[in-house]
C-alpha cells in the first residue's frame, strides 16, 4: 500500500525533474559543443580561453567578491544589532520587506537618485563636490548591486547570531571576557555557518547579474550573466552562451563545494536576481 | 562593576541602533523617491512641483499596462497553484523514499534548481521550449514559473514533513484510515503552513520574476518586470513611479496575508494533531474496555 502511493508521488515530481532540471543541464552543454550553424565543435571553449572571455570572467569573479564583501561588512553589523533590538522580529521583518519589492522598481529608483539632477548630486553639490558622473560607473553598480544583496546577506547571519546560546556569551562574560573578546572569539567562530550561507546566496547571483548592468552600469560592466543574455537573445550564438553557462555552473558548483551547503534547511529568497 | 557593564552595554547597544537606523534609512530611500515623485506634476524625480494624481490615472488608463498586470497575476496564480500541488508531491516523494541514496538525488536535484542563476535557468529553458516546438508566449513562460517554484515549495513543505511525529500516521493507521484518508485527514492539514508558505513564496518569485521571464517571454506577451525594465530602459517615466507605488502597496498586502496565513496555520496544525492524539487515546481507553 505504501509503496503505490509512494510510487504515485514521484511521477508528477520525477517528471518534473527529468524536464526542466536534468533536461536544460544537459541541453546547455550540449549545445555549448555547437557552433552557430549547428556542427560539433569545440571552438566555443577554445574561445573562452582568449583574453577577451578570460579577463571578462576574471572581472566578473572580481566585481562579484567585491558585492559579496561589501555586503558582508555591511550586513554583519546590522544582522548583530537586530540580534539586540528587543522586537526582533520586527525588525527582521522590516530588513526583508525591501527585499520582496520587484527588483526591477529598485534598479529604476537609482536611475532617479543618481541622475545628473538626481537628490545625491544635488546632495554632492551642497557639500561642494558635485555634481559628479554617478551612472554608469563602476560605483553606481557596486552600490546598487550591494543594496540589493544586504538582506540576504543579513538573514543568515541573524539567524546564526539567533542560534547562539545565550549562555555561551555569559559564560565568555564570566570568564572575563570583554565586548570584543566575547565577538572575536565567541560570536564570530559560531556565526561561520551563517556567513556562509550570506556570502553563497550572494556571490552566485552576482556573477550572472546582467538586469542592473544594462540599466544602472550602462553595458560599462560585463558579467558572465551579461555575456549569456547577450550571446542567447542579442548575437543568436547559444553555442557561446552557453560554454560561459557551462562555466557558470562549474563556478557554482565550486562555490558550493566550498561553503559547504546544499542549500538545505536555509529558504532565502536567494536566487530572485 | 555591575552598573559600568550596563552603561558599556547600552553604549554599545546605542551605536548599534545609530547603525541600524542608517542601513534602514538607506533601504527604504529609494522605495521612498520614487513613491514621493509618483505625486509630482513636474514628470521628473529630482523638482517636486505640485501634487497631481496624474500618473496613476494614466496607469489605470492604460489599456496594455492593465493586461500586462493581469498577465502577470494569472501567471502568477496559475503557477504557484500548479507548483504548489507538483512540490507538495515532491516533498512527499523525498520524504517517503526509502532508500537514502534516492533521497539524497532527488534532493540535490531539487536544490540544483533552487541555486542555480536566473540566466542559466531562463537560458536553458528556452532551448527547452525551442526544442520541444513551443512557441514563446504565454505557455512557456507559465511553464517556466512553475518550473522554478517547484524547488521552492519542496523546500517550504520538507521541514513539515521531517517534523510530523511517525506515531501520528502509526495512529491514523490503527484507527482504520485508509491511504488516501491518511493523506487527507492527517498529512495534508499537517503540513498546511508548509503548504501555504510555499505557495505564497511562489507567488512572490512569480511576481518578482525577470531574468527567467525576459529570456522565454515572446513578442507578443509580457510580464510587469519586463515591462518595466523596457520601460526604465528609455529613462524616467512617473507613470513607472506611479505603478511602482501601487505594486510596492499589493507586495505590503502580500506579505501581511503571508504572515497572518502562516501564524493561523501553525496554530491549524497544533489544534489537527491534538484532535489525532486525543482520538487515539480515547480508541485506546475503549480498546482497554472492551
Amino acid at each position: 500500500m505504501e509503496s503505490r502511493s509512494r510510487n504515485l508521488y514521484l511521477i508528477p515530481y520525477g517528471l518534473w525533474i527529468v524536464v526542466f532540471v536534468v533536461a536544460p543541464l544537459i541541453l546547455v552543454f550540449y549545445y555549448s559543443m555547437l557552433d552557430i550553424n549547428g556542427k560539433w565543435t569545440l571552438a566555443n571553449y577554445t574561445r573562452f580561453f582568449t583574453p577577451v572571455y578570460l579577463k571578462m570572467a576574471i572581472k566578473s569573479f572580481w566585481y562579484a567578491l567585491l558585492i559579496t564583501a561589501v555586503s558582508l561588512v555591511v550586513a554583519y553589523p546590522a544582522a548583530l544589532a537586530i540580534s539586540r533590538t528587543r522586537h526582533k522580529q520586527l525588525w527582521l521583518l522590516l530588513t526583508v520587506l525591501p527585499s520582496w519589492i520587484n527588483l526591477l522598481l529598485k534598479a529604476y529608483a537609482f536611475i532617479g537618485l543618481f541622475s545628473a539632477h538626481g537628490p545625491v548630486n544635488a546632495m554632492l553639490a551642497a557639500l561642494g563636490v558635485g555634481p559628479r558622473q554617478i551612472m554608469f560607473t563602476d560605483f553606481s553598480f557596486l552600490f546598487v548591486a550591494v543594496y540589493i544583496f544586504v538582506p540576504f546577506m543579513i538573514l543568515p547571519i541573524f539567524n546564526s547570531i539567533e542560534e547562539i546560546s545565550p549562555s555561551l556569551i555569559a559564560a565568555a562574560h564570566d570568564m572575563g571576557a570583554s565586548e570584543w573578546v566575547t565577538l572575536r572569539r565567541v560570536i564570530f567562530p559560531l556565526t561561520a555557518n551563517g556567513v556562509k550561507s550570506g556570502c553563497r546566496a550572494v556571490f552566485i547571483p552576482a556573477l550572472s547579474l546582467f538586469m542592473i548592468t544594462r540599466l544602472i552600469a550602462g553595458n560599462r560592466i560585463i558579467t558572465l550573466g551579461t555575456a549569456i543574455e547577450q550571446h542567447f537573445l542579442v548575437t543568436q550564438d547559444w553555442g557561446m552562451g552557453s560554454t560561459i553557462a557551462v562555466f557558470l555552473v562549474i563556478a557554482m558548483g565550486l562555490i558550493m563545494a566550498l561553503t559547504d551547503g546544499t542549500g538545505s534547511g536555509h529558504v532565502g529568497r536567494e536566487r530572485r536576481v | 562593576m555591575d552598573a559600568l557593564e550596563s552603561r558599556r552595554g547600552s553604549r554599545v547597544l546605542s551605536a548599534g541602533n545609530v547603525y541600524l537606523a542608517v542601513v534602514f534609512l538607506l533601504l527604504y530611500a529609494p522605495i521612498l523617491y520614487l513613491i514621493y515623485y509618483s505625486f509630482n506634476s513636474g514628470g521628473n524625480m529630482h523638482t517636486f512641483e505640485s501634487f497631481t494624481l496624474e500618473w496613476y490615472g494614466q496607469v489605470l488608463q492604460d489599456t496594455r499596462l492593465i493586461i500586462i498586470v493581469l498577465n502577470t497575476v494569472v501567471i502568477a496564480l496559475l503557477s504557484s497553484a500548479i507548483a504548489t500541488v507538483v512540490g507538495v508531491a515532491g516533498a512527499l516523494a523525498i520524504h517517503n523514499a526509502r532508500s537514502r541514496r534516492l533521497r539524497n538525488t532527488l534532493f540535490t536535484l531539487n536544490n540544483v534548481m533552487i541555486v542555480s542563476p536566473d540566466v542559466i535557468i531562463g537560458a536553458s529553458f528556452l532551448m527547452l521550449f525551442a526544442m520541444a516546438g513551443i512557441t514563446l508566449g504565454f505557455t512557456s513562460v507559465l511553464l517556466s514559473h512553475i518550473a522554478f517554484s517547484v524547488p521552492i515549495v519542496v523546500l517550504m513543505v520538507m521541514p513539515k514533513l521531517q517534523e510530523m511525529s511517525p506515531t501520528l500516521i502509526d495512529a491514523a493507521h490503527d484507527l482504520g484510515a485508509e491511504s488516501w484518508d491518511v493523506l487527507s485527514r492527517v498529512i495534508i492539514p499537517y503540513i498546511t503552513p508548509g503548504i501555504l508558505a510555499g505557495f505564497f513564496m511562489a507567488l512572490t518569485y512569480s511576481l518578482d520574476d525577470f531574468a527567467v521571464t525576459f529570456f522565454v517571454t515572446g513578442q507578443g506577451f509580457s510580464t510587469l518586470s519586463v515591462e518595466i525594465y523596457s520601460m526604465a530602459k528609455q529613462g524616467i517615466s512617473l507613470t513607472i513611479n506611479a505603478l511602482s507605488t501601487l505594486v510596492f502597496l499589493v507586495t505590503l498586502g502580500l506579505v501581511v496575508v503571508y504572515y497572518v496565513i502562516t501564524t493561523k496555520g501553525a496554530e491549524a496544525a497544533r489544534r489537527a494533531s491534538r484532535v489525532i492524539s486525543s482520538a487515539a487515546r480515547s480508541n485506546a481507553g475503549s480498546e482497554v474496555k472492551a
